[in-house]
């Protein structure tokens, strides 16, 4: 489980993070969205105590990341895909990992095993693709066997097959009680593997929710009926109160109906439908609506907008992440 | 080797719990245990209790990293290289040229002279190294990976320093024997060559494989100030060849006081058996070096614990 209170990160006159509080449960996946720019980068990497918050605080299983016994066993966190040296083989790189854990050195294998890079483990990782050190990265987050896994945007650089794998992988580990934690700006992506939602804009949270629930709530679905007999139908909808959208000549888009509903009535009146078919709202639509105004880096716009204005509380002294 | 267990019996973090008394501050930091009301249900029940990483398991991993980039071998093999080589040289130098120096500086030429000259030459390839095993980890990124997996970031520094000391060490102190033993060899044509059994000799051939380490130690302080290779390459050349110079233009006696408490002056008074004029004694100078690179690294220590990754 990882809980972050009032979690804040201010670069220079930027506030990255701002107050951000969320917790991530086990025995789902739960999926950390946001525009580029918009935090989540700088919110792993304050779980993890590479980056001091300048307020508030972060725990995994309760503790301070710092104050893990030994963190690769209870927390494995896939970064930036080639936090790696380059001279070093995989397997030398899992190798010295593995070692500063206690974790047996016959894991190394197992986990090179898992992410199919057994073939080149001897050979330099500065020659491996973004999709191979993808899966070293991940086969070094695995190497502790841990309860609390992390993934930033895991999905990167990976080839089809690749990216069907990690999906897979990411509800397995849900499915075994683990906690796991994975950012990603794909919207798409997220709808496909995350059970549960926390949404990032300029720093803030602005969701924090059940997937089902960020998507009822944020876009709507519509039925979309085709039919010859349009110009009786459209009103007939209408006056049962249903909103109607003409979308092309044939086609109607209804909104609060059910399919069910719009078939009955068609039948009831004796009229002919080409096509009846409910569009559920994409994740990317929900998304879209809620961050539209807070994407930071908008396509076209030479400058981004102004950042918000500055928190009035005082900035707590630093150094004061490192408390439990 | 296969390490199973090698951690250490003592409770996993102990240290800052003997302040709060009341179980609301331990509650947080300790997993819940079985037999005992659990406050929070919410919380999973705990898996078993996870061996603490211990300073061993730190210091293995060190080793295997230092050891399994190629970089390290080519710094060592380079820094002897250029260190046995220049012995050899200057002890060319010194026995060809010795029957047209005057007197005077006849007798300033003691066995170790060609090794002191040799070792200011080479000094600064053994700081590349203690150099490298900090900058390329911010290089590649690793740092932010070896931080996941050791956030008790003056443990992990001090393991690297260990790791980098010793490694220095052993191959410090045989690149030294070497340049003693090729320049003897040399010097022996005019009978000016010593034996380690000589007064202060066998100290100064000691002396400069821990003069090495020390150098590489202070190299690595630099590279975690600094965290980018060429500017802590520039900066430990700067600091060790460049100023020792500067010190021999410094004028009057005050020039030459100052310039004996230089780093690479005062370091460099161990190659000798004695000291010299315008030279610390070689413990002296030796100790002020250590002093130095203690300073820098702890500097370093304190920016590395408050930086971000």
């Amino acid at each position: 489980m990882i809980e972050a209170r009032g979690l804040t990160k201010r670069f220079g006159s930027k506030l990255a993070v701002n107050q951000v509080s969320f917790t991530v449960l086990p025995g789902q996946v739960t999926g950390f969205l946001g525009p580029n720019g918009a935090g989540k980068s700088t919110t792993m990497r304050m779980i993890l105590g590479l980056d001091r918050p300048t307020a508030g605080h972060v725990t995994v299983n309760g503790r301070h990341y710092s104050r893990l016994a030994a963190p690769l066993r209870e927390v494995g966190a896939l970064l930036d895909a080639k936090s790696v040296h380059g001279g070093r083989s995989a397997h030398h790189h899992l190798l010295c990992l593995a070692q500063s854990n206690g974790i047996p050195r016959e894991r190394v294998d197992e986990v090179l095993d898992m992410v199919g890079l057994q073939a080149v483990a001897r050979k330099p990782t500065r020659g491996f693709s973004l999709g191979m050190g993808q899966r070293l990265g991940i086969a070094a987050a695995l190497l502790g066997d841990p309860a609390v896994l992390m993934f930033d945007e895991p999905v990167n650089g990976l080839d089809p097959e690749g990216i069907h794998w990690i999906r897979g992988l990411m509800r397995k580990l849900a499915a075994e009680g683990r906690t796991v934690f994975v950012s990603s700006h794909l919207m798409s992506e997220m709808a496909i593997t995350a059970d549960h939602l926390v949404v990032i804009g300029q720093g803030r949270i602005l969701a924090d929710t059940d997937m089902q629930d960020f998507i009822d709530r944020n876009a709507t679905s519509h039925v979309l009926v085709r039919s010859p007999q349009m110009s009786e139908l459209g009103p007939l909808m209408a006056a049962r109160g249903w909103r109607v959208e003409m979308v092309a000549d044939l086609s109607l888009k209804v909104f609060g109906a059910r399919a069910a509903e719009i078939g009955d009535l068609a039948a009831d009146h004796g009229m002919r439908l080409h096509e009846l078919a409910t569009v559920q709202p994409s994740l990317e639509e929900a998304f879209m609506q809620l961050t539209g105004d807070v994407v930071e880096y908008h396509a076209g716009l030479p400058e981004p907008p102004p950042p918000p204005p500055p928190l009035g509380d005082a900035p707590a002294p630093p150094g004061n992440g490192d408390l439990p | 080797m296969s390490d199973k267990t090698p951690h250490d019996p003592t409770p996993d973090d102990a240290a800052p719990n003997g302040a709060a008394p009341n179980g609301a501050a331990l509650e947080d930091t300790r997993p819940s245990r079985r037999g005992m009301e659990d406050t929070k249900p919410r919380r999973p029940a705990p898996r078993e209790l996870t061996p603490r990483a211990s300073f061993a398991n730190v210091l293995l991993s060190e080793w295997t990293k230092i050891r399994t980039v190629k970089s390290t071998f080519w710094t060592l093999l380079s820094g002897a290289a250029v260190v046995v080589g220049f012995s050899a040289l200057f002890a060319l130098a010194f026995t060809s040229s010795y029957d047209d120096l005057p007197p005077a500086e006849r007798a300033t030429v003691v066995p170790t002279s060609p090794m002191q000259i040799a070792f200011y030459f080479g000094m600064v390839i053994f700081g590349v190294l203690g150099v490298l095993v900090i900058t390329g980890e911010y290089a590649t990124g690793m740092i932010r990976t070896a931080l996941t997996a050791m956030p008790r970031r003056p443990e992990y520094l001090l393991a690297k320093a260990v790791v980098l000391a010793l490694v220095v060490l052993v191959a410090g102190l045989v690149v030294s024997f070497l340049s003693f033993f090729v320049s003897q060899a040399v010097l022996s044509a005019k009978n000016l060559d010593g034996s380690l059994g000589d007064e202060g000799v066998l100290r100064a051939v000691i002396g400069g494989g821990l003069y090495l380490t020390l150098i590489a130690l202070l190299a690595l302080g630099v590279g975690v100030i600094l965290r980018h290779t060429s500017g802590s390459v520039v900066t430990v050349f700067l600091v060790l060849f460049v100023l020792g110079i500067v010190g021999g233009f410094l004028p009057g006696e005050w020039g030459a006081t100052i310039a004996k408490y230089l780093p690479s002056n005062a370091g460099g008074a161990i190659l000798l058996p004695r000291a010299e004029e315008g030279s610390l004694e070689p413990w002296t100078g030796l100790g002020l070096f250590a002093l130095y690179a203690l300073v820098v690294l702890v500097v370093a220590l304190v920016l590395f614990q408050s930086r971000d990754a």
